[in-house]
């Protein structure tokens, strides 16, 4: 354990790497209220992009960017499915997400491509700073983002689709627009994560959409969600508890590599189930008290006009 | 300034469950009215309404505001003209966002969206004296988040997000029903105000006779999708709730019902 403690750079580094695809689930899952399973297939798609074109002698900066391109592409294509097909929201990313892997492949053109002794990223400077930059100044954008106009309509969007389209915004719109800069951010991951690895691999993204979801239920655990500025720290945070727990769970002697899914699974159910049997039994006792007041005539306050 | 010429509307057309929702309506409203429209259950109130915000899209006729057909624009692209409060005090704000967030996004109303800042200082000091005229302490909460205020208070904002950006038409769809007695009343004094002070033409929904008769400068009724009366100012004002119904058993040939009919 101490040993462990000792080694927390390992974890933060990871969790800042994937806390991007946290902060674009986050953006789906909990600001347009649309599960989008996109995910585990634009994050191969990130890495593939950068990895391909790395391999060929282009600026990793570029290359990054263009995987973060590629990922919102993707993102469209899943909008346009749901708000212009009328596809079920979750069959829509399923769709997508099956559709990614055959593209992925022609991107890699093999299972995977090494990028040992190639240019990337953090071949100058410390993964860990890197990130530490990219991450925050992808948080604060994304703050700024959603105080405009365009961010408003945007969380408006998922929270009363009916009030804001009275107020002249075309959902669809801002549907499409979520979901392509969501999968961008998720590529985006995917791009800086196989330039960490030194590799980009087929099968990279599987799962991914459960690790986003218990980062953003973790972060919001720990954090509360209030303001924007508070919630997405919050993920950035809870992608970072995740990797930690992750390292804790690597330490234990009977665990074997392959249990990291199922382990990912139990965190988010107890993650989404503890807060709603909590709500329940709060609202019971509430209940129950209030009525105690109201039987013996001390009626308190109501509620105010 | 709104104009529907023949507007018909089936649902399930064709099957054993049709039903007409409207048929045949011609309305006509000149800038400034305020029309409150009462009828039965499934009389074709909300439909109206529907059709004109664009929600739905009529099976024939023509729906016209200041003399340029909107029948072919969606709901969205008409929302420049028109201002709507819903029953349900949920639908009509964002419950996650915080008032002056709510306002921004009313703010906007029909134009562009961009990168903009939502809530600037200059657009929380309007909202701040907008806020003030519904005098129940609003403009003190701004960064509220809109679900925690009481069903009234979310009414009253909804009132002034459709209200104060000045909408060609604005249409109330029974905004006072999900309210207990003293709210309702608040919202229906409220609602008199901002509409007189803005003049504003106004179609109201209400399930209410003596709001319907007290409030506005004419009132129609409808039955099965068809008008069956309008009156004008000076008959209204000498209305009363039982004249009203029996002129309406009168035309229909039935009774009012509804089974949230309020007659006084």
């Amino acid at each position: 354990m101490i040993n462990f403690l000792s080694n927390l750079d390992g974890p933060v580094e990871l969790g800042l790497l994937y806390a991007l695809m946290a902060l674009g689930v986050y953006i789906t899952f909990r600001i347009l209220d649309f599960p989008d399973l996109t995910v585990d297939g634009s994050f191969t798609t990130g890495g593939a992009i950068a990895a391909v074109l790395i391999t060929n002698g282009v600026n990793p900066w570029v290359s990054t960017l263009a995987a973060f391109g590629g990922g919102m592409l993707a993102g469209v294509c899943t909008g346009l499915l749901h708000t212009k097909g009328k596809i079920n929201g979750l069959l829509s990313g399923i769709i997508m997400m099956i559709a990614l892997y055959s593209i992925n492949m022609r991107i890699l053109g093999k299972p995977l491509i090494s990028l040992s002794g190639e240019e990337t990223l953090f071949s100058s400077i410390d993964a860990i700073w890197v990130m530490a930059v990219i991450v925050i100044a992808g948080k604060l954008l994304l703050d700024a983002f959603f105080r405009t106009d365009l961010g408003l309509s945007l969380r408006a969007t998922g929270d009363n689709h009916r009030m804001i389209r009275s107020f002249g915004v075309n959902t669809d719109v801002t549907k499409i627009l979520g979901l392509s800069l969501s999968n961008g951010l998720v590529a985006l991951s995917g791009a800086v994560v196989a330039q960490h690895s030194s590799f980009a691999d087929i099968s990279s993204g599987i799962g991914m959409i459960v690790i986003g979801l218990a980062s953003v239920i973790i972060g919001e655990a720990v954090l509360g969600n209030g303001s924007i500025f508070r919630t997405t720290l919050a993920v950035v945070l809870g992608s970072i508890i995740y990797r930690i727990v992750v390292a804790v769970a690597y330490e234990i002697d009977w665990l074997e590599t392959s249990d990291l899914k199922l382990i990912t699974a139990i965190i988010v159910i107890i993650a989404l189930v503890v807060p709603t049997i909590r709500r329940s039994m709060k609202q019971r006792s509430m209940a129950r008290k209030r009525s105690a007041e109201l039987l013996t005539g001390n009626q308190g306050k109501g509620g105010a006009a | 300034m709104l104009k529907m010429n023949h507007v018909s509307k089936l649902f399930n057309p064709g099957t054993v469950d049709e039903k007409i929702a409207l048929m045949g309506v011609n309305l006509h409203l000149k800038p400034g009215d305020f029309v409150t429209v009462i009828g039965s259950n499934g009389a074709g109130k909300s439909t109206l309404m529907n059709i004109i915000s664009g929600v739905m899209k009529p099976d024939a006729g023509e729906v016209s505001i200041d003399g340029s057909s909107i029948g072919h624009l969606p709901e969205h692209r008409r929302s420049r003209w028109i201002g709507r409060v819903f029953q349900d005090p949920m639908a009509g704000t964002a419950p996650n966002m915080t008032i002056e967030e709510n306002l921004a996004m009313a703010y906007r109303r029909g134009s562009s969206r961009g990168f903009q800042i939502g809530v600037t200082s200059s657009k929380r000091k309007l909202f701040k004296e907008e806020l003030q005229r519904l005098g129940i302490g609003l403009e003190n909460r701004l960064r509220a988040k809109v679900g925690m205020l009481s069903g009234g208070e979310r009414q009253a904002l909804s009132l002034l997000m459709a209200t104060f950006t000045k909408p060609q038409i604005l249409l109330l769809d029974e905004h006072t029903a999900a309210l207990d007695p003293a709210r309702a009343e608040l919202i229906t004094k409220l609602t008199n105000e901002i509409v007189s002070d803005l003049n504003l033409t106004t179609l109201m929904v209400t399930h209410n006779m003596e709001q319907a008769i007290r409030l506005g400068n004419r009132l129609i009724m409808m039955d099965k999708g068809r008008i069956i009366l309008d009156v004008n100012e000076e008959r209204k004002k000498d209305l009363t709730v039982e004249q009203l119904l029996g002129e309406f058993e009168n035309i229909s040939g039935h009774k009012l019902s509804d089974d949230r009919i309020m007659l006084g």
